[in-house]
């Protein structure tokens, strides 16, 4: 049942993020590999920012090996049996201190990620750094964070009150590092009731678990799988590049040339957009950017607009995008897989306000600080371009400049006769 | 008078230049960006580099409208110049400004114009590493402190920022960093078309939050690398009205200076 809906919500973040427009990214793939090692595995992108660094490293390395022993538990459950690797290496020496020392390394890292994760809940809620208590974090967006730090307490109590109850009914026998020392908590219990605890905590942890795995897709927390794929399919292009329009090449070569002859008019042709009003006219890949946003405000913090109290935040770029992308994504769930137009776009509408895009500087400070390798800035010039040739929307200075850059060649109004005037003092 | 020639003279001596000098909108305009051009034909000339402008071909790269959002007009000038280039032959390039030598770089060549595009900064560390720059006690910066300040497009945006603090190295001044350099620089308010129009409702002008990091380290010169983070910049000091203590500089004013080429009051 629960791989059931859990393979329903995995669907419906594939079949969203394809309703972006295609985009080629298979090429450069030695280079591609090496970023999935470094950012990805390797969190290299993390480690500029240590002090958050260290405590989420803890995390990601406990959950990673918690899987280990994940993997006994799943098969106990399924075969019914009891610690069924254990036993089945139990009189090999070697065999049985590699199974011990696994286990009892498994506890010792996840007493470093109950540390950790008590110390983001109070980084979070304490303490309130900045970053995680700006204002497009209230309601869901916050309670999401609380549930899944929240569920990582309840997982590792649940683990260590399997093995520190198990450890207890028999004695010690396995001697696990962290369970040995908690087990005399148990002393004086009797074997009914340890085996009840043990229960609890298996049952709790296999629940958990599955419960996890089904609302993964609908939480910011999706970047334990997503990060590895964002990372992998990352624009390589040096940060400064801004992709050029070839629609627009075509119909300006077009005007610059006067003795060729324009391609006959397709009538049946949908008409050409320019720039970006609602999340099918982005990329997929700018689509796979706001379900892989972990919502971590690393960017906001780093944007010099939300830093001068504007109203712009990258962070809220990647959060409206992914919302809006969830609302088009029903709509056309709803609707046998057609877009039925409900009078909405990614712009204004509660989600992304004009006065956002205008305040960016396209200083690419957010997508230097995003530990995943999202690009917020890609999203923003898109939705500029349909501002500006769709909508006509500038601000006067701006449609001055553009007459300026026209008519003389420069942003301001001077003749381009003028040009060379600096060396004539 | 500076000695400078165009491309379509060289071309009608049948002679080609080493580099073509793209000088840029706020180079060929702006009075104070006007300056630091002569600066570097000042450095240029010194150790006869043949160099050529486009002079009055040249246009706008683009830039301001492209990252307004308006692609047509980014293409229509881009297209232009790539032709005028591509009529000379153009092979290498050397700007003042980052966001000309950005998208001469990374977004030209897809519409045919394909350059090798140097940054001055990293043009005149070449010349340092080369030893063709001599630093002369004519301006003596003895017990200065200059902050660099890192431009988003030559930073963040192409990844140089040793070239620049390389050039400043040369002078005998104190290099400081301000609270947020190189990959974290905080950018000057300017970029993404900001500079052709008024800031968005906020608590704060980012050029003075950027002005006030600088003062921070109590140097005496900033030094800037494009002429749009030196307007920026020399706007943030004057609106604390410290212009008499804290002044903003182009590193190649400040090297012409150190060559005993430029007389500049610090």
């Amino acid at each position: 049942m629960a791989a059931f809906y859990a393979y329903r919500g995995y669907r419906r973040v594939y079949k969203n993020i394809m309703l972006g427009k295609k985009e080629d990214l298979s090429d450069h793939q030695s280079e591609r590999i090496k970023n999935v090692l470094l950012v990805a595995f390797g969190q290299k992108k993390m480690f500029k920012n240590m002090t958050p660094a260290v405590l989420h490293f803890f995390i990601y390395f406990g959950f990673i090996v918690t899987q280990i022993e994940l993997i006994e538990i799943f098969i106990d459950g399924v075969l019914g049996t009891h610690r069924i690797i254990f036993h089945a290496v139990e009189n090999i020496a070697a065999l049985r201190f590699i199974y011990v020392s696994t286990i009892s390394f498994i506890e010792i890292v996840s007493i470093f990620v109950f540390i950790a994760t008590v110390a983001f809940l109070c980084r979070r809620f304490l303490i309130k750094v900045p970053r995680l208590n700006k204002p497009e974090l209230k309601g869901f967006p916050v309670q999401d964070a609380a549930t899944i730090l929240l569920s990582e307490i309840y997982l590792l109590i649940c683990i260590f009150s399997m093995n520190t109850a198990d450890m207890a009914m028999h004695h010690g026998e396995y001697g696990f590092a962290v369970s040995g020392m908690l087990m005399h908590l148990f002393s004086g219990w009797d074997y009914t009731a340890l085996h009840y605890v043990e229960r609890l905590g298996w049952w709790g942890h296999m629940v958990g678990v599955l419960a996890l795995l089904v609302y993964l897709p609908y939480s910011k927390h999706l970047h334990i799988i997503l990060a590895f794929f964002n990372v992998y399919f990352a624009r390589l292009n040096p940060k400064g590049y801004i992709s050029n329009m070839p629609e627009i090449t075509k119909e300006i070569k077009l005007m610059m040339d006067p003795s060729a002859t324009p391609p006959p008019v397709d009538a049946n042709a949908a008409p050409v957009k320019f720039g970006a009003k609602d999340v099918f006219d982005l990329s997929w890949k700018n689509l796979l950017d706001a379900y892989t946003c972990t919502e971590c405000g690393r960017c906001t913090s780093a944007c010099p607009a939300n830093q001068t109290g504007k109203l712009l935040s990258p962070r809220k770029i990647m959060m409206d995008t992914r919302d809006r992308l969830e609302q088009v994504g029903s709509i056309v769930a709803e609707n046998n897989g057609v877009w039925k137009d409900d009078g909405k776009s990614l712009i204004e509408n509660n989600y992304i306000s004009v006065e956002e895009l205008r305040a960016c500087t396209t200083c690419n400070a957010c997508v230097e600080e995003c530990p995943v390798m999202i690009s917020p800035l890609d999203i923003i010039v898109q939705l500029r371009r349909n501002l500006i040739m769709e909508e006509s929307n500038a601000p006067a200075e701006w449609n001055g400049m553009f007459t300026a850059m026209e008519n003389n060649g420069a942003p301001w109004q001077f003749s381009q006769q003028d040009r060379l005037n600096w060396a004539k003092e | 008078m500076l000695q400078v020639k165009t491309y379509a003279e060289y071309a009608s001596n049948n002679e080609t230049p080493e580099v073509l000098f793209w000088v840029g909108c706020a180079g060929s305009f702006d009075q104070r960006a006007q300056k630091v051009t002569r600066s570097f034909v000042k450095i240029l000339n010194h150790l006869n580099i043949k160099f050529a402008v486009l002079g009055t071909e040249e246009s706008c790269t683009g830039d301001p409208a492209k990252r307004a959002g308006n692609e047509f007009v980014f293409q229509m000038l881009a297209l232009q110049n790539v032709e005028v280039m591509n009529n000379y032959g153009v092979k290498k390039i050397v700007t003042t400004c980052p966001h000309c030598f950005n998208i001469l770089k990374n977004e030209y060549p897809s519409l045919g114009g394909n350059y090798e595009v140097i940054h001055h900064s990293t043009y005149l560390q070449h010349l340092i590493d080369d030893g063709r720059i001599k630093i002369t006690d004519a301006a003596s910066f003895k017990g200065k402190k200059i902050t660099y300040h890192d431009s988003c497009y030559l930073g963040r945006a192409n990844e140089i920022y040793e070239a620049p603090r390389k050039v400043l190295e040369e002078l005998d001044a104190e290099l400081v960093e301000m609270k947020s350099c190189r990959t974290k620089g905080l950018c000057c308010g300017a970029g993404g078309a900001q500079m052709f129009k008024e800031d968005e409702p906020g608590k704060k002008r980012i050029n003075i939050a950027r002005t006030e990091e600088a003062f921070e380290t109590e140097a005496s010169i900033v030094a800037a690398a494009c002429p749009f983070c030196n307007t920026m910049l020399t706007d943030g000091v004057k609106s604390k009205d410290k212009q008499q203590e804290v002044k903003v500089f182009d590193i190649a004013e400040l090297l012409a200076a150190g060559q005993g080429l430029e007389k500049i009051s610090f």
